[in-house]
């Protein structure tokens, strides 16, 4: 198979969604931690672990957006308006997150307030990126390029137990984050909750993998038909191996361990996914070589991604190399 | 136009809000960080401190701006998937690349230097910090040149041609460098800084009122007055060229403005009030002048402009809003221009921050740069219709497949988020222009992150201002 031009745009696409999760998951996943940490300076010190960071974080979901519309504006077009109503609580929700983090800080007497908006704000982003990717999973019925389905597809028990499945994986993913980056009582509190959250994660990810498996035999036979489980199979294998490692991560010593395992087990469902549906974009009929835009749309944008993002991976390490090491109740500077 | 389906009309309100909510902050954002690179760049050639501390002060509020502007964004890039499904599939090939250079080039230049600008202070050397300063103020240019190569695009299609219904690019450089793109870019960045300017010169007549004489205000004051009488004629004459390229491109447009029905001979006269009625096909309790539509429009005594009865009922925008839109932006700018004169005269007469009427006007147009913006930007959006790309893709055939329950119900959701977060956010730039340059603003205080190790790169942008909200 030669690579063209749509299946590598799928690629960095991917890639933009990925980076997405991984470090958009962590600032979420701290809104989610939120409600059960509230001791004195303990949500302070959370918020300072990713203050520097979030909004460029926040970018990679823009650049995504913006690469799908230029790129697959079939997708675009498509996807969007069959999830409709929770694209839209999903934004408010990031608004509602992204404001609260800042105004928090300068709010004396109403920061209870703007603490509930973060929270509020984390989990609607979260429960709703679940949603839609649990509704991209079943399916979205398209015909002629156009979305023909009826305003409420999006919501099933499968779907719901997606956006439920996102805010343990964000959790738990916030969880690993905050062992690194914090000490003392905080970083003990937060290795003993990893343990029973990525059992949970390990049951979730079980489940959606064989409901999908069951109820679409598409993506069975994706799996299993022929000798392609031998090809798939390490990647439960490896979701297995990553759980133990989290399990025995806070004996080991290496403060780092949970999170890198954890991002890795985002890494595999993410691949998991990307085994299911490929080479459709909006399963199950529309393939990323119907929903691309012209050839001269796919190049010109390509040209740019091509300089410029390698810039913009450059600085966003070099910003996570200057924020290195632990954050501390008391370390003044960031508000 | 007349009969709109709920969806569309639904809709078309819901982007009208969002995008006139959004468009406030980025004007802001590009005219105050332009500003502030201005102050940075004098404080360096002179050394005077007043330059410096006007810099603190401003690019506080710039900071608040521009977190709204990002906010407020986001949802821009996903609306036009979700509610204009149908223009996204036909031209989404043009606007969605334009939209990716957009975050590649600006918002990646903004993040990268943001931190530095806000932070950075004593990170960094001076000329160093001032070049982070400039770039930011570039970032938020280049935005602008892509967001408006996308709209006027939209304006004044070309190179392009349509396969199986949906536009397939042929010539980059066309479409950028559209018919209407260069006038529109011009009107569009000159508006932005006549926003910072009379938001500066409103701020600081209010604290001239109050009593307050140090010289940041005055300082303030006597910049944005003096700006105003450069830029407000400046504009007005781009504003003229951007006429002339709109008569040429979308004469409909020009039609609605003018609530202009017949074509005249002999000399086109200009109503300079009325009330056009789209039903009755005239323009009621009408006062116009002879001529002078022809002089303005084609610069010549008799030149002659097509009425809007030329034009299908279905392919004319709405008059009636675009005729007053229109005449809100010309008589601001009219005021504009008065405000920057009498500045003149006050200043030759030593008297700019003795006259307190003229701080009262001054004050009462602080918001005049934005309204004028908006008006502006109402005569060009809904002078297009009944497009969205102009004589390619009608806004009926743009719009999703939703009910009207689904897009009645996102807007009622936008419009009390909006005003509860935006609200807020333009609450408290008010209260931070409140305090004023002066007062409790030492540059070591705003600096004041100076010596402690972890903040050179912090981008979030309204921690740069330090002041509680609620308090």
């Amino acid at each position: 198979m030669t690579l063209d031009l749509a299946t590598l745009w799928a690629g960095i696409i991917g890639f933009a969604v990925f980076l997405y999760v991984l470090l958009d998951g962590f600032d979420l996943g701290i809104g989610l931690l939120f409600p059960f940490f509230d001791r004195e300076g303990e949500r302070e010190v959370m918020l300072n672990t990713v203050a520097p960071v979030w909004d460029g974080n926040e970018t990679w979901l823009v650049l995504g957006g913006a690469c799908l519309y230029g790129v697959f504006p079939i997708a675009y077009s498509t996807l969007l308006p069959a999830v409709y109503l929770p694209v839209i609580a999903m934004l408010c929700g990031l608004i509602f997150r992204g404001v609260a983090f800042e105004i928090r800080a300068k709010a004396r007497r109403t920061q209870n307030l703007w603490d509930l908006a973060f929270i509020m704000g984390c989990a609607t982003a979260t429960f709703c990126q679940g949603l839609i990717l649990g509704t991209l999973l079943q399916g979205i019925k398209v015909v002629d390029g156009r979305f023909a389905g009826e305003p409420f597809d999006w919501l099933s028990p499968f779907s719901v137990f997606c956006g439920m499945g996102l805010l343990v994986t964000y959790a738990t993913l916030g969880c690993g984050w905050l062992v690194m980056k914090t000490d003392g009582d905080l970083q003990r509190r937060m290795q003993v909750l990893l343990k029973p959250s990525s059992l949970v994660l390990l049951a979730i990810i079980g489940i959606i993998s064989l409901w999908t498996v069951l109820g679409q035999p598409a993506v069975a036979q994706r799996w299993f038909g022929g000798r392609h489980f031998v090809y798939f199979s390490p990647v439960p294998l490896l979701v297995l191996a990553c759980v133990i490692g989290i399990f025995r991560s806070a004996s080991s010593g290496h403060e780092a361990r949970a999170f890198i395992l954890m991002e890795a087990i985002i890494f595999l469902g993410y691949s998991g996914l990307l085994i299911s549906i490929f080479p459709n974009i909006v399963p199950p009929s529309l393939s990323i070589w119907a929903a691309s835009s012209p050839r001269s749309s796919q190049i010109f944008v390509l040209i740019g991604v091509l300089i410029i993002l390698p810039i913009i991976l450059a600085y966003t390490g070099l910003s996570y190399w200057v924020f290195r090491g632990k954050v501390r109740h008391g370390d003044e500077g960031y508000h | 136009m007349l009969e709109m389906s709920d969806v569309l009309l639904l809709a078309r309100l819901q982007f009208a809000f969002t995008i006139s909510a959004h468009i406030i902050f980025p004007a802001i954002s590009i005219g105050l960080a332009s500003y502030c690179a201005v102050l940075e760049g004098l404080w360096l050639r002179t050394g005077e401190p007043v330059y410096r501390e006007l810099f603190f002060f401003w690019s506080k509020i710039f900071a608040v701006g521009f977190g709204m502007g990002v906010v407020s964004g986001v949802v821009m890039s996903y609306e036009f998937g979700a509610n204009w499904a149908g223009f996204s599939r036909v031209a989404g090939s043009v606007n969605g690349p334009l939209l990716a250079y957009e975050v590649l080039t600006a918002f990646f230049l903004e993040a990268g230097f943001l931190g530095i600008m806000l932070f950075g202070w004593r990170r960094v050397g001076p000329r160093l910090h001032f070049l982070a300063t400039c770039l930011v103020a570039l970032g938020t240019l280049f935005s602008t040149f892509w967001i408006l190569a996308s709209n006027s695009w939209m304006q004044t299609p070309q190179g392009f041609q349509i396969v199986d219904g949906k536009v397939v690019p042929l010539d980059w450089l066309k479409i950028i460098f559209n018919p209407s793109f260069p006038f529109r870019l011009v009107h569009m960045s000159l508006a932005a800084f006549i926003v910072g300017a009379t938001g500066v010169g409103g701020c600081a007549a209010w604290h001239l009122l109050k009593g307050q004489r140090g010289a940041g205000v005055k300082k303030s004051f006597s910049m944005a007055v003096g700006m105003l009488l450069v830029a407000a004629p400046i504009q007005m004459v781009a504003g003229d060229q951007h006429g002339l390229n709109t008569l040429q491109h979308q004469p409909a447009k020009i039609a609605a403005i003018e609530g202009l029905w017949e074509s005249e001979k002999g000399g086109t006269a200009l109503n300079l009030v009325g009330w056009p009625d789209m039903r009755e096909e005239r323009t009621k309790y009408a006062f116009s002048i002879p001529h002078l539509g022809s002089l303005i429009l084609t610069h010549t005594w008799n030149g002659e402009i097509p009425g809007l009865k030329q034009f299908a009922p279905r392919d004319r925008p709405d008059s009636t809003i675009i005729f007053w839109s229109f005449r809100v932006m010309v008589g601001m700018s009219l005021l504009m221009l008065l405000l920057g004169v009498l500045g003149l005269v006050l200043r030759l007469r030593n008297q700019l921050y003795e006259t307190r009427w003229f701080h009262r006007f001054a004050l009462a147009m602080g918001p005049s740069g934005l309204i004028a913006l908006l008006a502006g930007w109402i005569t060009t959006e809904v002078g297009r219709q009944p497009w969205v790309v102009y004589g390619v893709l009608r806004t009926a055939d743009a719009v999703s497949p939703l009910s009207s329950q689904q897009v009645g119900t996102s807007l009622l959701i936008f419009i009390v988020v909006y005003f509860l977060v935006f609200g807020t956010g333009g609450y408290y730039m008010l209260k931070l222009m409140a305090k004023g340059p002066d007062v409790g603003d030492k540059a070591g205080d705003v600096g004041g992150d100076a010596g402690k190790s972890t903040v050179s790169l912090d981008r979030r942008p309204m921690s740069r201002a330090t002041d509680p909200i609620d308090e």
